[in-house]
């Protein structure tokens, strides 16, 4: 299975205000907890989540220890040309994930 | 999934009950030392009627029903997977009434808490001095758009009876290489291992008469009870033939549509050959008539009493309380059920209840001789019930005899719960 499942609708008419969906499998480890034998587990985050539609950033979010694992972001925006949705999940350790998702507006 | 409850307060209430109906002569119940009605008569409901009437015979107990036949939800996953006749579920109420149990076999309509009455499909009204509502669970249908139940189409089997004989027909009917897609809700809900005992024991069908076929679970969860045995008995037994498609894999569904047998999840759709869709659930409606249930759809009650934080003098057991640590079960409902029956002698005898330790056994049987379970003891604290110590799972590694003694002891479970509350 990919690390991120995506929603994008295949179409939409133009001017719609569409639904977007992202779902990414991350532990996102607080940095707060021990281990039993008391040792710090090291904070293992994401900490950024980036979306373009046609190279335009239309979302942006900063994510924190408080996210839950697995962060599901969902968010809306306006179909204005067909083209191509990216997104871009940056965390600690050098974590970088992407997807894509293509859409046809008429 | 079956369960199993004893409590050691109601061991030792069974033998007081025994000794005082030796010297109670039967004339006694014509002086009513209260009234109590109980709305519901599943395994909290009927558990509870009779435990009443067994501790103090003078008691005026009225069991309200709209079925004169119970079917049982534990070992209903075994008729669904043909391995049992569905007349083997199903119990009447004549012992509880022949034990002086009042059963009024009507849907109770309205409540009427300042009157302290229950009224019935036909008008007849029921005075109380306690209430307890047993009403186990309703459907929550806007938190599933499209579903609906009377179409056929996606058999919840949820409520034994015609569901499961429903669901059953169609697993039947399905070619083999179709796809059966099961659809989980989050907890709370009605006996949370029980889906994936369902999915096993489906897959043991499909192997044994449709072998290309498989089994897609859809979970709103991401982990569940017993996860571990259940996924190391499907890679034994079943190999691949079961895929779980989790709540971070997007295994969430969202909306349903019957007509072309369409589950919709966040992230896709599916149309599987046989779809058993297990909507979310809340407290049954009568609670909600009742002003016991909250916005979460379930009854918050005080944990020592089963007393409603929301409408006084109205116990709740069973499935629809909130009941914390302690699972939706049979074998809760029927722990619950007696502990109040004990707090409400107390309280009609001015006497303070005891604090109640339940116990419950929950069993899985996984295929014909493959069974484990789960032993929990609960304790009220604060506003709900939390596991203390004594509990035990089945061990993850163990030699097939042991699976195969569970499954043995599932089996007697069930006899000895059905005959304990029905028998």
């Amino acid at each position: 299975m990919a690390a991120a499942l995506i929603n994008v609708p295949a179409r939409a008419k133009r001017g719609d205000v569409i639904e977007i969906r992202t779902l990414t499998s991350h532990i996102m480890e607080t940095g707060f907890r021990h281990t039993a034998a008391g040792d710090l587990v090291p904070r293992d985050i994401i900490t950024s989540f980036t979306c373009r539609y046609n190279g335009i950033e239309i979302f942006h979010a900063d994510l924190y220890p408080a996210i839950a694992a697995n962060p599901y972001l969902s968010f809306f925006t306006v179909a204005k040309e067909s083209g191509k949705f990216e997104f871009e999940w940056i965390g600690d350790n050098g974590y970088s994930s992407t997807a894509s998702a293509s859409i046809t507006v008429e | 999934m079956t369960t199993r409850p004893v409590t050691r307060r109601n061991a030792a209430f069974g033998i007081a009950a025994a000794a005082a109906a030796l010297a109670r002569p039967s004339i006694s119940r014509a002086q009513s030392a209260g009234r109590v009605v109980v709305v519901g008569g599943g395994f909290g409901g009927a558990a509870c009627s009779r435990a009443l009437k067994r501790a103090n015979a003078a008691l005026q107990v009225t069991l309200i029903e709209p079925n004169e036949v119970f079917t049982a939800c534990p070992f209903s996953n075994e008729v669904l997977a043909g391995l049992r006749g569905i007349e083997l579920q199903q119990f009447g109420y004549d012992r509880l009434a022949s034990e002086g149990v009042t059963v009024i076999n009507q849907a109770a309509t309205k409540i009427d808490p300042q009157q302290r009455s229950v009224v019935v499909a036909d008008g007849t009204s029921f005075p109380y001095d306690h209430l307890v509502l047993s009403p186990g669970i309703d459907f929550h249908f806007e938190a599933l758009p499209g579903y609906d139940d009377a179409s056929e189409k996606m058999p919840h089997a949820w409520k034994a009876g015609a569901q499961t004989l429903l669901l059953r027909r169609q697993l039947e009917a399905m070619e083999d290489g179709g796809v059966v897609a099961i659809a989980i809700p989050a907890n709370p809900s009605r006996c949370p291992p029980a889906p994936y005992e369902r999915a096993s024991l489906i897959a043991h069908f499909l192997k044994t008469k449709k072998p290309r076929s498989k089994v897609l679970i859809l979970d709103a969860k991401d982990n569940f009870s017993q996860q571990r045995l259940f996924e190391k008995a499907w890679k034994e037994l079943y190999g691949d033939m079961i895929e779980r498609v989790a709540l971070s894999q997007g295994g969430r569904v969202t909306s349903v549509d019957p007509s072309t047998r369409t589950i919709v999840t966040e992230f896709g759709n599916y149309t599987p050959d046989v779809a058993n869709v297990i909507p979310p659930q809340r407290a049954g409606h009568i609670a909600e008539i009742a002003g016991a249930a909250d916005a979460t759809g379930w009854c918050p009650i005080d944990p020592v009493t089963f007393e409603s934080k929301l409408a006084p003098a109205i116990h709740v057991v069973g499935d629809a309380c909130l009941g914390g640590g302690i699972p939706k079960s049979a074998s809760a409902a029927s722990a619950q059920g007696k502990a109040c029956a004990a707090v409400i002698v107390n309280l009609l005898a001015g006497r303070t209840p005891e604090t109640p330790r339940l116990t419950g056994v929950c069993y899985n049987t996984v295929a014909p001789g493959y069974g484990f379970s789960l032993a929990g003891n609960y304790q009220p604290k604060g506003d709900i019930f939390a596991e203390v110590e004594g509990g035990a799972t089945s061990p993850v590694d163990a030699p097939r005899e042991l699976r195969a003694r569970e499954a043995a002891e599932a089996e007697r479970w069930f006899q000895t719960i059905t005959a304990d509350t029905f028998g």
